[in-house]
């Protein structure tokens, strides 16, 4: 059994989205490899719990990467240094004894603090709602053999359909754009038979919302495509553009 | 109406209108550089024929001089009102900022794109300041070619670059060409929304490639010419030419 750790965090605390925010310091002891980022914030939380102080606000659900409801930004990079995965999948066995980690919300003005590390990302849904649906009742499966879409064509929209709209790849941006969520929503929809219909519309409502949200422009950068747990191309992007351009000549 | 705003002014219709204009640009500064490489050849006779070639060509000229300004003008008009949207994007900074690596492509070049673009517009002002709006015919720029008197544009280029300093403000700003290419030729195509996993990785190569041939052909000439001009002292035309002399005698 590996030894436990000693971390030295500064993490981002809070009250609410109308008061200003600071770092505050805190170590946390006998921390496991095993542990999850999440299980070992849990922990400075039953110690602050202890000690009668308010526990750090965070978001978690499955803990198992799939839900993306978690998305922490830590030491620079959102959801930490490992490649493809949430910070619920991140473990302490990627950190040292010693370490000091920096802990900070997902930072955007389309993304405003609720405490602590909680952020509200309704604007996401708001996008969505603007459009990315198919607006008649499709029915149950079709036949597997009635509607044919080759292999290509399944597996980049399954790779689209992948985004758990976690938000990484807006706190990643240095221009907090959504490009990315809203390319890899487009695209499941764009590459298969039954998104043809209002294929369109649908970016032209989705990029709309999705100025009007408050987002950043994207500028190709590709820092969302190095921290997405799905690992969702860039590819996404340059479809929603020539997807907007079709719908407007 | 609700059309155009998407198309020409929406995040993705300034991306689109920049990178349009962005290639155009590319383009320009490519035959630009082929243009110049005129120097090299004799003792400024094929300069002063291609430049003059370039000046007999009347309204046509005007008309790509009009056309080149409309895209230098929409270039960075779309620019600066893309990089203040983005700005309002996050008011509050991160703490800590890093980059994730591979596949990100934050670089020096890429996170620099607004800075370099100002620089570039400083230095297009001066440029065109010097040489296209600089000393003249009028002003005994005039030399005899094929029994024709032209203006000795060779002679304007030898003069201002036997300084020491202008050469190294030439060389500077190209550089930063160079770095403001290497994210810009590709992220152009992205921007139009061509992507390909086969043939993005080549776009990018050869975004790269263009950057640094670029870079070198307009960092090269003007230290050929000073090189050139210190070196065989036939350049004493300017009075600057002896504080260059000086120099180049302290160097050696």
């Amino acid at each position: 059994m590996t030894k436990p750790m000693t971390l030295y965090l500064s993490i981002w605390r809070q009250p609410n989205a109308k008061t200003p925010g600071k770092l505050i310091q805190y170590t946390v002891t006998d921390v496991s490899p095993a542990m999850s980022f999440l299980e070992m914030l849990d922990q400075l939380n039953r110690d602050l719990v202890r000690k009668g102080e308010t526990p750090i606000e965070f978001d978690s659900d499955c803990r198992e990467g799939i839900c993306g409801t978690c998305g922490l930004v830590v030491n620079g990079i959102a959801h930490g240094p490992e490649r493809a995965t949430t910070v619920c999948q991140l473990h302490m066995r990627h950190f040292k004894d010693g370490d000091a980690i920096t802990i900070e919300p997902w930072r955007a003005k389309a993304f405003p603090i609720v405490k602590d590390l909680v952020v509200d990302r309704g604007a996401f849904d708001r996008i969505v709602a603007s459009g990315g649906y198919i607006s008649v009742n499709t029915g149950a499966a079709p036949d597997a053999a009635a509607i044919l879409i080759s292999k290509e064509m399944a597996d980049l929209a399954m790779d689209a359909a992948a985004c758990i709209g976690c938000g990484a790849c807006v706190a990643a941006c240095p221009n907090a754009s959504a490009s990315l969520f809203v390319g890899a929503f487009l695209s499941k929809f764009a590459l298969l038979p039954q998104g043809q219909p209002e294929r369109k519309q649908r970016a032209q409502r989705m990029v709309s919302q999705m100025d009007a949200e408050g987002f950043g422009g994207c500028s190709n950068i590709g820092e969302c495509e190095a921290v997405c747990p799905k690992e969702i191309s860039l590819s996404t992007i340059a479809r929603m553009r020539r997807d907007l351009w079709k719908a407007l000549f | 109406m609700q059309n155009f705003y998407l198309g020409a002014w929406s995040s993705i219709g300034k991306k689109f209108l920049m990178g349009f204009t962005g290639l155009l640009l590319a383009a320009f500064v490519t035959l630009h550089l082929l243009g110049n490489l005129t120097i090299l050849l004799g003792k400024g006779e094929a300069f002063n024929q291609y430049a003059h070639a370039l000046e007999r060509m009347q309204w046509l000229v005007v008309a790509m001089e009009i056309g080149l300004a409309a895209v230098f003008l929409i270039h960075i008009v779309a620019a600066v009102f893309f990089v203040l949207g983005n700005r309002t994007a996050r008011p509050l900074s991160y703490q800590k900022v890093a980059t994730a690596g591979n596949p990100s492509r934050k670089s020096a070049s890429s996170a620099t794109m607004i800075y370099t673009g100002v620089l570039l517009l400083a230095f297009t002002v001066s440029h065109l300041k010097t040489f296209k709006f600089g000393p003249g015919m009028a002003q005994g720029y005039a030399v005899q070619l094929h029994g024709e008197t032209v203006r000795d544009l060779y002679r304007l280029v030898v003069e201002i670059f036997s300084n020491k300093w202008y050469v190294i403000g030439y060389v500077v700003a190209m550089i930063l060409l160079g770095f403001h290419l290497r994210h810009g030729f590709w992220s152009a195509f992205q921007s139009l929304g061509v992507y390909h996993p086969r043939f993005t990785p080549a776009i990018r190569a050869l975004g790269v490639s263009l950057a640094v041939a670029l870079a070198f052909g307009f960092v090269f000439l003007p230290l050929w010419v000073y090189v050139r001009s210190a070196q065989f002292g036939s350049v004493a035309l300017h009075p600057l030419a002896a504080v260059v002399h000086y120099f180049s005698g302290v160097a050696q």
